[in-house]
C-alpha cells in the first residue's frame, strides 16, 4: 500500500516539502525541485517592481500547476493582519487556491514565531475556507491549539529558519506529535540530508526545507540528497528501530561453533 | 488631477480611469496579478469597471520565490 501524505483530504506521495526562495536563476530552482520529487512548493507573494520589466520570466511560468502545488506563504509578516491580507491576495493571484502556509513572524532577527499573532490569523483564515499550514514554535500546547482552530497540518521549526542548524530539540516534536493528529512537518532548521532523516525517523509525516537545498553548493545535489534523506527516515520509522542497549552487547554471529584456540 | 499610492509609491494621473487602465499602462495587461484597493481584494473580474478614485492605496502582487 502507498504510504502517502494526506493534507486536507489530498494525497501526496512525496514527503519533502521544498521552497523556492534563494536559487541563482529560475532554472536552477526547477532542476532542484525536480531532482527532491517534491510536489508541494512554497512561493512568496510581493509587490509587482513598477518600472521592471514586466514581461520577464515570473516563477510560475517554471512551475507547472499540473506538475506542482503551489503553497503561497506569509513569510516577512509581523501581524496577524498583514498575513491574512498577504493570503486573501494569494488566493485571489492563485484562482481560488486555499492551500497555505500561514507564518506569522516574531522579529527579523530570529524569525521566530510570534504565536499570539498566529492563533489570530489562523482563526480569521480558517473562518474565510482556507485550508492553513501552519509554522509556529515547537511548543505542544499552541500546536493543539491551532489544530483546534482547524489548521490542516502543523509545522514546528526545528531550529530557526535558515540557520542549518539541525533537529535542535527532539523530544520537543515528539510532544507536538503526540497530541495532533493532523500531519506534523519539521519547517525550518534542516541542514543537510541526516537532519531529514532524523525529523522523518522521530515520526514526523513530512519536512519543509528551501535555504538547506538552495544554498549548499550544489543545489539539484542537495535536492536529491534530501530526498533520499527524508525516504530514509520514513522507512526506518515505519520499520521500527531496534532498541538501543547500553552495556548491553549483543554478537552478531553465532557463539557456538567457533574453533578452538590453539595456544593453551 | 488623482493621485494614488501603488505599492508604496505616489502616482498622478489626470483623471480617474479604471484599474484594468492602470494595469495597461503598466503593462501588466493579462499578467498573473492579484490587487488590493484599500485593504480590500479586488477580484479580476471587476478590473474593468472598478474607477480608481484620489487617495486610493493600491498593492499589486506576483508570486516570487520563497520559502
Amino acid at each position: 500500500m502507498a504510504d502517502n501524505l494526506i493534507i486536507a483530504g489530498k494525497s501526496y506521495s512525496s514527503r519533502l516539502l521544498v521552497g523556492t526562495g534563494k536559487y541563482k536563476d529560475f532554472t536552477e530552482t526547477r532542476a532542484a525541485l525536480d531532482a527532491s520529487g517534491a510536489e508541494i512548493v512554497t512561493v512568496a507573494i510581493r509587490r509587482t517592481n513598477i518600472g521592471q520589466d514586466a514581461n520577464a520570466p515570473s516563477l510560475l511560468d517554471f512551475l507547472p500547476p499540473s506538475k506542482f502545488t503551489y503553497l503561497p506563504n506569509t513569510a516577512g509578516c509581523y501581524t496577524a493582519d498583514d498575513a491574512v491580507r498577504t493570503l486573501r491576495l494569494a488566493r485571489e493571484l492563485l484562482d481560488g487556491h486555499s492551500l497555505v502556509k500561514l507564518e506569522v513572524l516574531g522579529d527579523p532577527q530570529s524569525l521566530y514565531p510570534n504565536v499570539i499573532e498566529t492563533l489570530a490569523a489562523a482563526k480569521t483564515l480558517v473562518a474565510e475556507g482556507f485550508q492553513v499550514m501552519v509554522y509556529t514554535s515547537d511548543d505542544p500546547i499552541v500546536a493543539k491549539q491551532l489544530e483546534d482552530i482547524g489548521c490542516v497540518a502543523i509545522m514546528p521549526l526545528a531550529s530557526l529558519i535558515g540557520s542549518g542548524m539541525g533537529i535542535l530539540n527532539p523530544w520537543n516534536l515528539q510532544l507536538v506529535m503526540e497530541r495532533v493528529q493532523v500531519p506534523v512537518i519539521v519547517d525550518a532548521g534542516v541542514g543537510t540530508a541526516s537532519d531529514a532523516t532524523i525529523a522523518m525517523e522521530l515520526g514526523c509525516d513530512g519536512v519543509l526545507m528551501n535555504t538547506a537545498i538552495a544554498c549548499a553548493k550544489d543545489p539539484v545535489l542537495m535536492a536529491s540528497a534530501m530526498k533520499k534523506g527524508v525516504e530514509a527516515g520514513r522507512e526506518a520509522f515505519l520499520a521500527g528501530r531496534m532498541p538501543k542497549k547500553l552495556y548491553s552487547a549483543s554478537p552478531s554471529s553465532p557463539t557456538a561453533g567457533i574453533i578452538a584456540s590453539v595456544r593453551s | 488631477m488623482i493621485t494614488v499610492s501603488i505599492n508604496g509609491e505616489a502616482r498622478q494621473f489626470p483623471q480617474t480611469l479604471s484599474i484594468a487602465a492602470l494595469l495597461q499602462e503598466m503593462g501588466l495587461t493579462g499578467k498573473r496579478v492579484a490587487l488590493e484597493r484599500n485593504g480590500d481584494i479586488v477580484p479580476r473580474s471587476t478590473f474593468p469597471t472598478q474607477q480608481l478614485s484620489d487617495g486610493d492605496r493600491i498593492e499589486i502582487v506576483v508570486a516570487v520565490g520563497g520559502g
